[in-house]
């Protein structure tokens, strides 16, 4: 008995840590990476008994191989980041908005909205206008919901928005069985009253827009007095309270900037993309873009990196299960393995293992 | 009506496992938001060990023997899940709100993948799964309401019985409400926190893979129609009516479950406007949630530690 | 000679770059009461904590009964019969305090709360306790608290006791209810170490005292050989004039004027009753009080941070002669209205600044708001830091060094520096030496003193009534949220202020 404790006092034990200087985080992060990618290469490697050089050559090929692969690569960048900018505010004041899947498609649906019924009735300019004003309003009006009970009566948040996710999914498919005239619930497309196509390249504008919003938001967070409130409150309401700050409408405010974003979103998938909508719309992205967000440290320049990554991988492994005709969800499960270890990876920037013998530390 | 009140129970057992196993784990001061993940893995694993068996044992198939290897892997596929989540939240000390939606993504992307291999017909082992209690048909509709179910129905009712005395009448449940309530008074207290934390969120996990099971192989007769996570997310959502207390969530279950299916069962109702009417546990749950929180009693407060790492060299 | 009941030996043990212990040693008999005497951060507790099983030290060795043991748990801890009273009790909220004190316990016996509480009641009566084994903790009185910890050591079978300052939240009345416990369980053999840094405590209660400072050990004495004045040189290492310098208060006016301010928490307790008294400019008014006695209520009623049922709070403002109304004021209205009003809450961490940013940016909590552009200015802010950094002699490796990364004292210096920066009239500070070594103290005493010179209404909340009585001007005493009594600090004894703190429990209905 006395030997077994022994042993485990000598054993190892765990402190915080200093903070890494930058370039040890990006070692250790992009350490995490690679091992994660072996980890997944060596799964689909046992599944489909393939050299596991050729799973990472159709995972580079998924993602850059042609031309097009790479417009469309760069498109789902944008919009994963444009929803992940979309969730970023709020999650800095931790409110946790897990509602970006509805408020996306509550963006979404008010364009097609616009679009089936006053599509042949306006000139092209003010449908664009009314279209953007439709999309942003019906997204403000999903997160701020959440957010008036929140700041009201502490209700949760994060149930509220995951319900409201769901609402918004039975209202579109509501809208597709009632609008849909063939009774399919597919509704097809409708480029022709679609945001313009610039220099020939239809995602170019819908990149173009995002690019904007990640400095936009960038300096919103960093440079001005409103990210600042948003800062202090999601440090601490009581200091908030504290040095006046009223907590109530810094939350509301909040979730409105999130849920215009979310608007915009919505109008460049529907807008700009698809020109038609269905429940599979947003695809998941909302909660994606909370992981996209998180794993940037809530900064939006590092979230170009992030989202890029995911996206690749999706890209990539999508790729693989056609090239290895492997079930779809192949690449669900390999996001799903980046994602733990880049979550795992934080630990060890901010903790350090000690082993102890005796009162000698080696770290 | 009566064929209303069956359905209800049926689906509201999906909701009971899930909230139960839920409670388990909140209890322990994890929220886990990888529910929906945590369900679908469960589910995919009792129907692949089921598969497996079936072709392995072919006609020969023992009913007790194919319920109990469903049961077994569904719950070692959840505990596994938990292990993960654990290990991430406990002993990595993650974000937990980050790391359960992470778990449900990659739950949900397991899942697909195992139906992929498996197949989505389970319409033999269904019937295991579904058979009555001998007596239920000679006793009317008492007969029909109480004893007609299948074999799922009753285990959730027990494992939620179980862990309410559990939780609240032994030593072991005290120590583990000690946990999520404050970890710092329950490690001073000579209790291993990290200990409960792994084994109360793999046993929450674990039963809550059971709810995907009995949503598969019950309520849908074995056949994979579509993907569960929403009855994950409204599970989590239980626990917070029936104020963390498993033996409400029994009666709280069987309500979700009605609201789920009534669109099916009231008259009249359009072919779009079903669609409508699919909102309803939904909005339910969203004005429930504010009604609570408006009232906010001492007595139905979560666990005070919820969602927070405990690190015991903090300072 | 019999073996120690507990020994350290070179007990050593270090958080990053600090030293919280070095090389301590010492021991404890059968049937003794240790005092371990230190200042605020002198180590004590980290010390504790050891034996205790929370930290796991460096190095060093720990002897019970003459056998080396290694102590990697709490649970480790018990099972050498050692027990902690935490300075910050480990209670469970809403367990009641017979669920808490067999909490982790293993027993083989069958799981019965009603025979636990017969058992706790039996302990109880042995010793003297008064408590009600049933009664939820989150309902009870600190005392009652402290209460439930005893117990739940002795029932654990504990014979060597850990306290860790016990008297800081008790009344004098309390303190030597605790005292003629704690002798009543060295009668009955045990071992007691009772951290503590009041002098007069250790005098009348120990037989030993072992003095630690700044981590390291000091030396250990007999109390009978000793005396005030050689262990205060033990402690803080020369000897300090305890003189607080104290002018003669100026130009008073009736700044602040609190008139009959009530306050009833959300389930109906009250936290506040008919409160009234005047704070002047050019004076310091200190609050003394057992703690939670509504101090902080009282404060934050006053920056329209609680809400009050019934009152008034009147400031007079020097510049226009206006008298305003403040209760039911929010934080910014009460600027708008030209009051400079400061405050230095208790909480400096989850209130008072923002843990995870800087010192520039701490700075800015209270001027972001200048000007009318939507963008922030960091220049003034950040100029403002630096003078406090050099002024104050604030230790931070630079002006963008998370605050939370700092020692308590220079993080109160950040703090009281920006609330004096913002030149106040009203400048309210709740325990604002809690934690701080001397020279941090006194350094806050001296700006205090200063804003007291500059014609600044003073509110000091203490909890040494030593400092208060040399440090303000009028001492308001304040009771189960009743003013008990305001007496003069240059002409009250401690004993008479003691007895005010009691005094509003009795009116409790």
């Amino acid at each position: 008995m006395q030997s077994t404790k022994q042993k485990k006092a000598l054993s190892f034990h765990i402190v915080k840590r200093d903070p890494l200087p930058w370039y040890k985080g990006l070692a250790i992060r992009a350490a995490a990476i690679v091992l994660a990618l072996v980890v997944a290469g060596v799964i689909i490697t046992l599944l489909t008994d393939k050299n596991p050089l050729a799973v990472y050559a159709s995972m580079l090929d998924g993602a850059f191989g042609m031309d097009i692969r790479i417009w469309s690569l760069l498109q789902d960048i944008a919009i994963l980041l444009c929803i992940s900018l979309a969730v970023t505010p709020a999650f800095k004041m931790k409110f946790w908005n897990c509602g970006a899947e509805g408020q996306v498609l509550m963006g979404g649906l008010a364009t097609v909205t616009v679009m089936m019924f006053l599509g042949d009735k306006l000139p092209l300019p003010l449908l664009l206008v009314i279209m953007i004003a439709a999309s942003i309003l019906a997204s403000i009006i999903w997160a701020v919901l959440p957010a008036i009970c929140k700041a009201y009566w502490n209700t949760n948040e994060t149930l509220f928005t995951l319900m409201m996710n769901y609402v918004a999914i039975q209202l579109v498919s509501y809208f597709l069985k009632t609008f849909v005239k063939t009774g399919s619930g597919v509704l097809s497309p409708m480029p022709q009253f679609g945001l313009p196509v610039l220099f020939g390249h239809q995602y170019l504008l819908n990149i173009i827009i995002v690019a904007v919003l990640t400095v936009v938001v960038y300096i919103y967070l960093k440079y001005t007095k409103q990210g600042y409130e948003i800062a202090v409150v999601g440090e601490s309401e009581n200091t908030a309270n504290y040095i006046g700050i009223n907590v109530k409408k810094v939350v509301i405010r909040t979730l409105i900037v999130s849920g215009a974003l979310c608007g915009i979103a919505g109008l460049l998938l529907v807008g700009g993309t698809n020109h038609t909508i269905n429940t599979e719309t947003a695809g998941g992205r909302g909660f994606t873009a909370i992981m996209v967000s998180w794993l940037a440290k809530f900064n939006p320049i590092f979230m170009v990196f992030t989202s890029f990554l995911i996206v690749f991988l999706q890209k990539g492994s999508q790729q693989v299960s056609t090239d290895f005709r492997l079930p779809q969800a192949i690449s669900d499960i390999v996001t799903g393995i980046i994602l733990f270890f880049i979550i795992g990876c934080e630990f060890f920037l901010n903790y350090k293992i000690v082993v102890s013998k005796n009162g000698k530390e080696n770290a | 009506m009566l064929a209303f009140l069956v359905s209800a129970i049926r689906l509201g057992m999906v909701f009971l496992f899930g909230s139960t196993g839920e409670i388990i784990t909140e209890k322990s001061g994890h929220l886990n938001l990888g529910t929906p993940g945590v369900m679908c893995v469960g589910a995919s694993c009792g129907c692949f060990a089921e598969y497996l068996y079936l072709k392995q044992a072919g006609l020969y198939a023992s009913p007790v023997l194919a319920i109990v290897i469903a049961v077994v892997a569904t719950f070692i596929g959840g505990a596994l899940m938990g292990l993960l989540f654990s290990f991430l939240t406990v002993t990595l000390r993650a974000n937990q709100n980050v790391t359960g939606l992470a778990l449900t993504t990659l739950g949900v992307g397991i899942s697909d993948f195992m139906i992929a291999k498996a197949g989505t017909s389970f319409g033999r082992a269904s019937k295991y799964f579904t058979a009555s209690l001998p007596f239920a048909e000679d006793l009317g509709f008492i007969g029909e309401l109480f004893f007609s179910h299948g074999i799922m129905i009753y285990l959730a009712i027990a494992i939620a019985l179980i862990s309410s005395f559990v939780l609240s009448k032994t030593r072991v449940g005290l120590n583990l409400r000690s946990v999520g309530e404050n970890p710092a008074t329950a490690d001073a207290a000579g209790i291993n926190v990290s200990l409960y934390r792994y084994l109360a969120t793999c046993i929450g996990c674990g039963i809550s893979g059971l709810g995907g099971l009995t949503f598969i192989m019950d309520y849908l007769n074995g056949n994979w129609e579509y993907c569960i996570d929403a009855f994950g997310w409204l599970s989590i959502a239980l626990v917070i009516f029936t104020v963390w207390k498993p033996n409400l969530a029994i009666l709280g279950s069987i309500v979700f479950g009605a609201l789920y299916i009534a669109s099916s069962y009231i008259t009249g109702v359009g072919f779009a406007d079903k669609e409508l009417f699919k909102m309803l546990p939904y909005i339910v749950t969203i004005v429930v949630l504010i009604f609570t929180s408006i009232r906010n009693k001492k007595e139905n407060q979560p666990p005070a530690s919820l969602g927070l790492a405990y690190f015991r060299e903090e300072r | 000679m019999a073996n120690a009941a507990i020994e350290l030996k070179n007990i050593t043990k270090t958080f990053g770059n600090v030293v919280a212990n070095r090389d301590v040693c010492l021991s404890v008999n059968h049937g003794e009461i240790l005092s371990i005497l230190g200042e605020n951060g002198s180590g004590k507790t980290t010390l504790m904590n050891m034996i205790s099983g929370i930290y796991f030290p460096d190095s060093g060795q720990i002897f019970i009964e003459g056998k080396e043991v290694v102590i990697r748990s709490p649970k480790d801890a018990f099972d050498h019969k050692i027990g902690m009273i935490h300075q910050h009790f480990k209670l469970v909220d809403v367990f009641s305090a017979t669920e808490n004190i067999i909490l982790g316990l293993k027993g083989k016996e069958k799981f019965k709360i009603k025979e636990a509480a017969k058992k706790v009641e039996e302990i109880s009566h042995k010793y003297g306790f008064d408590i009600d084994p049933m009664k939820k903790i989150h309902e009870m009185s600190v005392s009652e608290k402290q209460t439930v910890e005893i117990i739940k050591v002795l029932y654990r079978g504990a014979d060597i006791l850990i306290l860790d300052e016990p008297t800081a939240v008790l009344t004098p009345q309390e303190t030597q209810k605790l005292f003629a416990v704690l002798r009543r369980m060295r009668d009955d053999g045990k071992s007691i170490i009772i951290i503590t840094h009041k002098l007069h405590e250790v005098l009348s209660l120990s037989d030993r005292v072992s003095v630690l400072r700044k981590g390291e050990y000091i030396g250990t004495v007999t109390t009978a050989d000793t005396n005030e004045s050689e262990l205060t040189e033990m402690m803080v290492g020369k000897k300090i004039s305890l003189n607080i310098h104290r002018s003669e208060p100026k130009n008073c006016e009736d700044r602040l004027c609190v008139e009959n301010i009530n306050c009833i928490s959300r389930e109906g307790v009250g936290l506040l009753n008919s409160v009234s008294f005047t704070a002047k400019s050019g004076e310091i008014l200190g609050i003394a009080g057992i703690a939670g006695s509504g101090q902080r209520e009282l404060l934050e009623a006053i920056a329209g941070l609680q809400h009050i049922d019934s009152g008034k709070i009147i400031y007079n403002n020097p510049k226009t002669g206006t008298h305003d109304n403040l209760r039911d004021k929010t934080p910014l209205q009460i600027r708008e209205l030209g009051v400079r009003l400061s405050f230095v809450p208790e909480d400096r961490l989850g209130m008072g600044l923002v843990g995870n940013m800087g010192i520039t940016d701490n700075m800015m909590l209270r001027s972001y708001r200048k000007g009318r552009s939507m963008f922030l200015e960091r220049k003034g802010p950040h100029d403002l830091a630096e003078k406090i950094i050099s002024e104050l002699e604030v230790v931070t490796p630079g002006s963008e060094t998370p605050v939370r990364r700092l020692s308590g004292g220079n993080v109160q210096k950040v703090l009281v520096g920006r609330e004096i920066a913002a030149a106040p009239t009203v400048l309210m500070a709740a325990y604002p030496v809690r934690g701080l070594d001397i020279n941090s103290s006194y350094t806050i005493y001296n700006l205090l003193n200063q804003q007291k010179e500059r014609g600044v209404a003073v509110i000091f909340v203490g909890e040494d009534l030593d400092v208060l009585l040399e440090l303000c001007d009028r001492i308001l005493v304040i009771g189960s949220g009743c003013v008990t009594g305001i007496v003069d600090a240059r002409t009250a004894t401690k004993e008479e202020i003691g007895l005010l703190m009691t005094k509003g429990k009795g009116e409790e209905k």
